[in-house]
């Protein structure tokens, strides 16, 4: 093969490329991120979480640039200087842009418009050390960082993923600071606390290289694809020896979320329990939504009805029904409460339900849209405040009882175990209920309404079946949240909450359950609840904005989600090359398990 | 003719979309073991007659019999568990689920049965489908899913199956394959009523035929008549050959 010239580089990609970099960074810094964001410390002393945000760009829009399509049947272009003049290009372009935008944000005073452009972003921006030192700092930096992404882009496939994995080790200690504390005070570890983490925040650059250099040698040293070995043993099994194996991982599993709340502390579990209480929720979406395909965007009103026949029935200072039950799962009066709980639950999935099941896709969209709303209001209401106590809500709502425990905001921990058995059993249905014939008729209504009811599937019985048991599962999130919060406000529960229980859904993947599992940890874990502050706390205004880059990038990059289901990802990828390679891969498959091909 | 109680039978039916009279006082009646076709132009009513006949439009008046005992008003889910299933116009299948799933729920009122034997007739009658069991119907060519089609709806084991203009869409070779795999299933002992616009076609398998035409039923006859009938069909259907 002959050596290409360094010049030879699409040169229309790379400035794009770079002027995209560029205008990102501008962006992430015009919106306040760099300056809210400096107070969390990643890298003790070097870097904080604010400038983070903006140096992961040169060498993202750097490998865009050298990137080049590789088509079937075509030699792969050959690799080499072109690519690092390529990333370096785009980097310095980038650079150029960024500095412009630091300069006009010193020399004008716009916050009359961009309220954030303040000159102590100014400041962060030029390291307090004058424009001029800023600017070129910027250019030189955005130049070698664009260059790093070239060069990532020449790395064979392994070195690349060394780097990578290498890079989100760090960025995973750093992000899981407070849990990881935790769990070293727990067994004594204090000098490997030290060694890691900052006294203030922030891993430090020894342990930082550290743990770089052990995900990068892990990685080079693991052979590739042991996820496509597992899935093909795991394919190969018979129904026996997957149930064995499903036990035995199973019971691993239920230990460790036995044991991970004992060894950390207070915040993580408090973290746990709110993943906890919207992972509930998001699995009975998931069973509207993914399941049965109908868009219901007034889930909430079923998390509201579950917390507040909670307040009615337990708390002394409900307006004028008392009956001051204690909620004790191990009593028969904590089952009254359940059993009422579900009951109204039902009976409102019922009643929302009825009357706009038979509409379709975005009518029943945003009719449910309405009834969220509405339930909401009447909340809030002063007709009905007699009963619901209107803005004020209803507080003093008595902790819950497991038999001799209490269970109580107080102690997170209580929480995450309540709300853990309960998620254990919405997954348990919700699995049930998929492999079953109801499971597929809704697949079938999901496809062809109108054919599937020519099949005999009774179909408005199988949406209100839908409907209800999504609404039984959100009423339970509300009862723990209810018992977590000790008081219920009808701000509680505004559409938000729907909406991010959406998001959760269709990030980690529609009608999958691992999927809804780590959408959950994934979002609300990591960048938090509507009011909840999730482990990047500092993200909080800027919650949503992230919510929304992540939803946009993940339909246009992998909208089957983070762990698609198998009947979903077929139906986004329709194309018969697909089909058949994945035909191929079956009949390899067979033929490992000594099948006859068919 | 047979005395046997009709499988299928309409008496004065007029079906209604709001206040769009569609059917007209349709009255007709299906034998066990026939093969009936109801030939009609486009818009004429044909998809809304086999629509009233599973229930999914209620007449508006008139009485709908399924065996003798009256439908009218019960639901789809009802009469396809009396034994009447329904390949639809364009044949419409699951495209996104396979082949299997898509036998699967033809057989969704069964439940709990056992469908080896169902499918086996079907991999009998229809060699292809069994070579594309586990991929995506969409995936299929016309032909492929026609047999599909007609093979979800065997799998609920009808008495009385309703097909929907079989030969829309498909190529001429497989229009007359198509019509030959019927044929052998209503002699296999299926009572077949079949809605159809490729008038020459269907009555050279039928053993009767209706005409349909703004809704009305304007002749109705056996196969043979109809055939030598030329002037009528190219009245009422509006032929193009
Ligand atoms: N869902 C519906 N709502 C209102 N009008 C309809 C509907 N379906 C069909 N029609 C009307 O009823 C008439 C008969 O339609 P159809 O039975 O589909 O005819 P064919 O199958 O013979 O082509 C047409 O005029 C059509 O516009
Ligand atoms: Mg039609």
């Amino acid at each position: 093969m002959t050596a290409r010239p360094a010049t030879d580089v699409d040169w229309g990609r790379v400035r794009a490329w770079g002027l995209y970099g560029g205008l990102t960074m501008a962006f992430i810094a015009a919106i306040g991120m760099v300056e809210s964001l400096d107070a969390r410390m990643m890298v003790h002393p070097v870097l904080s979480l604010g400038y983070l945000f903006l140096l992961w760009a040169p060498p993202a829009f750097g490998y865009a640039a050298a990137y080049e399509p590789v088509k079937e049947g075509m030699a792969a272009p050959a690799k080499g200087a072109r690519d690092l003049v390529a990333g370096a290009v785009a980097g310095l372009l980038a650079g150029a842009v960024f500095g412009l935008f630091i300069v006009v944000a010193a020399t004008f005073d716009l916050r009359e418009v961009f309220v954030k452009l303040s000159p102590v972003l100014v400041d962060l921006l030029t390291f307090g050390r004058g424009v001029g030192f800023g600017v070129a700092t910027w250019i030189v930096l955005s130049t070698g960082l664009g260059l790093v992404g070239g060069l990532l882009h020449v790395l064979p496939e392994r070195g690349r993923a060394a780097v990578f994995n290498a890079l989100a080790a760090v960025f995973v200690v750093a992000l899981l600071e407070l849990a990881v504390v935790d769990v070293l005070e727990t067994f004594r570890l204090e000098a490997v606390e030290r060694f890691l983490y900052a006294p203030n925040g922030g891993i430090t650059i020894p342990g930082a290289v550290v743990v770089a250099l052990v995900a990068g040698f892990v990685t080079l040293r693991t052979t590739g694809g042991a996820v496509l070995r597992f899935r093909s043993r795991y394919a190969a099994m018979t129904g026996e020896e997957r149930r064995r194996f499903g036990v035995r991982w199973g019971l691993v599993a239920i230990a460790g979320l036995v044991v991970f709340p004992m060894i950390v502390g207070g915040l993580t579990n408090e973290l746990l329990a709110n993943v906890g209480l919207f992972l509930l929720m998001a699995l009975g979406l998931n069973l509207v939504v993914g399941y049965a395909g109908l868009l219901d965007l007034g889930y909430v009103a079923f998390f509201a009805v579950g917390a507040y026949t909670t307040a009615l029935l337990t708390s002394p200072l409900s307006p004028t029904l008392k009956p001051m039950f204690r909620l004790d799962l191990l009593t028969v009066e904590g089952w009254v409460v359940m059993a009422i709980v579900i009951a109204v639950a039902a009976l409102s999935g019922l009643v929302i339900g009825t009357p706009v099941i038979r509409l379709r896709g975005d009518y029943l969209a945003i009719v449910t849209l309405g009834f969220g709303e509405i339930v909401r209001i009447l909340f809030l209401s002063d007709w009905l405040a007699p009963l619901f106590g209107g803005a004020q809500g209803i507080r003093n709502i008595p902790p819950g009882y497991l038999g001799p425990i209490k269970v109580a905001g107080t102690s997170p921990q209580t929480i995450f175990y309540v709300v853990t058995i309960f998620v254990g059993i919405a997954i348990y249905v919700a699995w049930r209920l998929y492999h079953s014939r109801i499971g597929r008729a809704w697949a079938a209504l999901r496809e062809d309404e109108d054919v599937a009811e020519a099949m005999g599937i009774d179909t408005t019985r199988m949406k209100l079946l839908a409907f209800v048991t999504g609404a039984i599962l959100a009423s339970f999130s509300g009862m723990i949240f209810a018992v977590k919060v000790g008081s219920v406000f009808p701000s509680s529960f505004k559409l938000i909450v729907s909406i991010i229980v959406l998001v959760i859904v269709i990030v980690g993947g529609m009608g999958s359950i691992p999927g809804v599992v780590i959408g959950a940890v994934v979002l609300i874990g990591v960048l938090g609840g509507p009011t909840q502050p999730g482990l990047l706390a500092e993200f909080g205004e800027f919650k949503l904005l992230l919510y929304g880059v992540l939803l946009v990038v993940m339909m246009l990059r992998r909208p089957e989600g983070l762990w698609p289901s198998v009947q979903r990802q077929r139906e986004l990828h329709q194309e018969e090359f697909l089909q058949d390679a994945w035909l191929k891969t079956e009949a390899a498959q067979a033929a490992a398990r000594g099948e006859a091909p068919s | 003719m047979t005395t046997d109680t009709p499988v299928l039978e309409f008496r004065n039916v007029h079906t209604h979309y709001g206040p769009v009279h569609v059917l007209k006082d349709v009255s007709m009646e299906i034998r066990p073991g026939e093969l009936v076709c109801l030939l009609g132009g486009n818009a004429s009513g044909k998809t809304t007659t086999l629509k009233t006949i599973l229930g999914m439009v209620v007449p508006s008046s008139g009485d709908v019999l399924v065996d003798g005992e009256v439908v009218t008003g019960k639901s789809t889910a009802e009469i396809v568990a009396r034994g009447v299933s329904m390949v639809p116009e364009n044949r419409r299948l699951f495209k996104r689920m396979t082949v299997l799933e898509n036998l699967e729920i033809g057989a969704y009122l069964r439940e709990g049965e056992d469908l080896e034997e169902d499918l086996e007739r079907i991999f009998e009658m229809f060699p292809r489908v069994k070579e594309r069991l586990h991929q995506k119907a969409g995936t299929l060519s016309g032909g492929e899913q026609q047999m599909v089609a007609v093979g979800r709806a065997l799998m609920a084991r009808p008495k009385l199956l309703l097909m929907d203009e079989p030969s829309m869409g498909l190529a001429p070779i497989l229009v007359q394959q198509n019509f030959e795999i019927i044929q052998q299933i209503n002699e296999a002992g299926m009572t077949i009523f079949m809605v159809e616009q490729n008038a020459n076609m269907a009555l050279s398998i039928a053993d009767r035929g209706y005409v349909l035409q703004t809704g009305q039923i304007v002749l109705a006859d056996t196969a043979e008549r109809l055939l030598a009938n030329e002037d009528l069909r190219r009245a009422y259907l509006g032929e193009l050959e």
